[in-house]
């Protein structure tokens, strides 16, 4: 991150223009997953774009920046959590019974769980595709 | 409806393009470039969520293939039992036809939807879901299903796929 030499990852151009706009895919992500009850967009795609963003920091700046930033610890307890909480909500609104807990089941959370569960369900993908690939194991 | 016809042959030749060249790079991009018409045919259609959520899937999958994919080592075979290949190649072209035919028979006409299913939906969300309202019916009880289902298999592909890095990590450390 310092002088992009001797560091994994691509070039100086690359690291800065990622930097510059990394914060606003992030934020743009977030926006379609939360606008997107009844605008396009929902929490799918805004998933698929927190994801996307990730991925931008692994192939800019190597893919210990990225892990650095998220750890997989945290990476798995938000996923699944996220899917428990969805699972239940989806499970309780089939009962016909109006639920207690009523603010997991409102329009703000739902498409929030389902952009965690996405967004860190495909980055884990992409790590774990990388990882996998044979000519990183071996260079490493 | 002319714009969805050259979309479609468009995406078809692309398709073709993708199982046609040899190099792997340039079969990626062809299917990328089928994604991006099925995103526009999507937005000459009026469904401009599917249209975006299209789009951003395409960029997602053309980076892993390109990025975690495309490598020298990667194992191709283009030799042996083409008889057989052909064979079951004509014969499941020819059992999706006739299903095709006898399906497309009974759907109702492009445009003209029925309303033989909205009908179900607005006489008995209420008394079914305990919501108060048909709209908030729809979003957070169906929707909310939908959404479950698509949750639940991603979920699956990613417990798989970690279950199997974390193995190889386990095997790395012990050699």
């Amino acid at each position: 991150m310092m002088n992009g030499r001797n560091k994994p990852g691509m070039t100086l151009i690359v690291k800065t223009v990622t930097r510059l706009t990394l914060g606003f895919i992030l934020l743009y992500g977030i926006y379609v997953a939360l606008s997107g009850h009844y605008a396009p967009g929902g929490g799918f795609a805004g998933g698929v774009i927190v994801a996307l963003s990730f991925i931008h920091i692994m192939l800019a700046f190597g893919k210990e920046a990225a892990l650095r930033r998220l750890h997989s610890g945290t990476l798995r307890f938000l996923v699944s959590g996220a899917a428990l909480i969805f699972l239940w909500a989806a499970a309780v609104s089939f009962t016909g019974a109006r639920m207690p807990f009523n603010v997991f089941n409102s329009e703000l959370a739902l498409p929030i769980c389902e952009m965690v569960v996405v967004g860190g369900g495909l980055f884990a993908i992409f790590v774990a595709l990388v990882l996998l690939s044979k000519a990183d194991r071996d260079s490493e | 409806m002319i714009e969805i016809h050259l979309i479609l042959v468009f995406m078809i030749a692309a398709a073709v393009v993708a199982v046609w060249v040899k190099d792997l790079l340039s079969a990626v991009v062809a299917v990328g470039a089928v994604g991006i018409g099925l995103s526009m045919a999507f937005l000459v259609l009026k469904a401009p969520d599917l249209a975006m959520m299209q789009l951003v899937v395409e960029i997602l999958s053309l980076i892993i293939l390109v990025r975690a994919t495309i490598r020298k080592d990667l194992p191709f075979s283009a030799s042996g039992r083409w008889v057989f290949n052909t064979l079951s190649t004509v014969l499941f072209f020819i059992i999706f036809l006739v299903f095709a035919h006898i399906a497309l028979k009974d759907i109702p006409l492009f445009a003209k939807p029925e309303m033989r299913v909205s009908k179900i939906y607005i006489d008995e969300s209420l008394t079914g879901t305990g919501a108060y309202n048909v709209v908030s019916a729809i979003t957070t009880n169906f929707r909310v299903l939908d959404t479950l289902g698509e949750i639940a298999a991603l979920f699956v592909a990613v417990i798989g796929i970690l279950a199997i890095a974390r193995r190889i990590s386990h095997n790395k450390e012990a050699s």
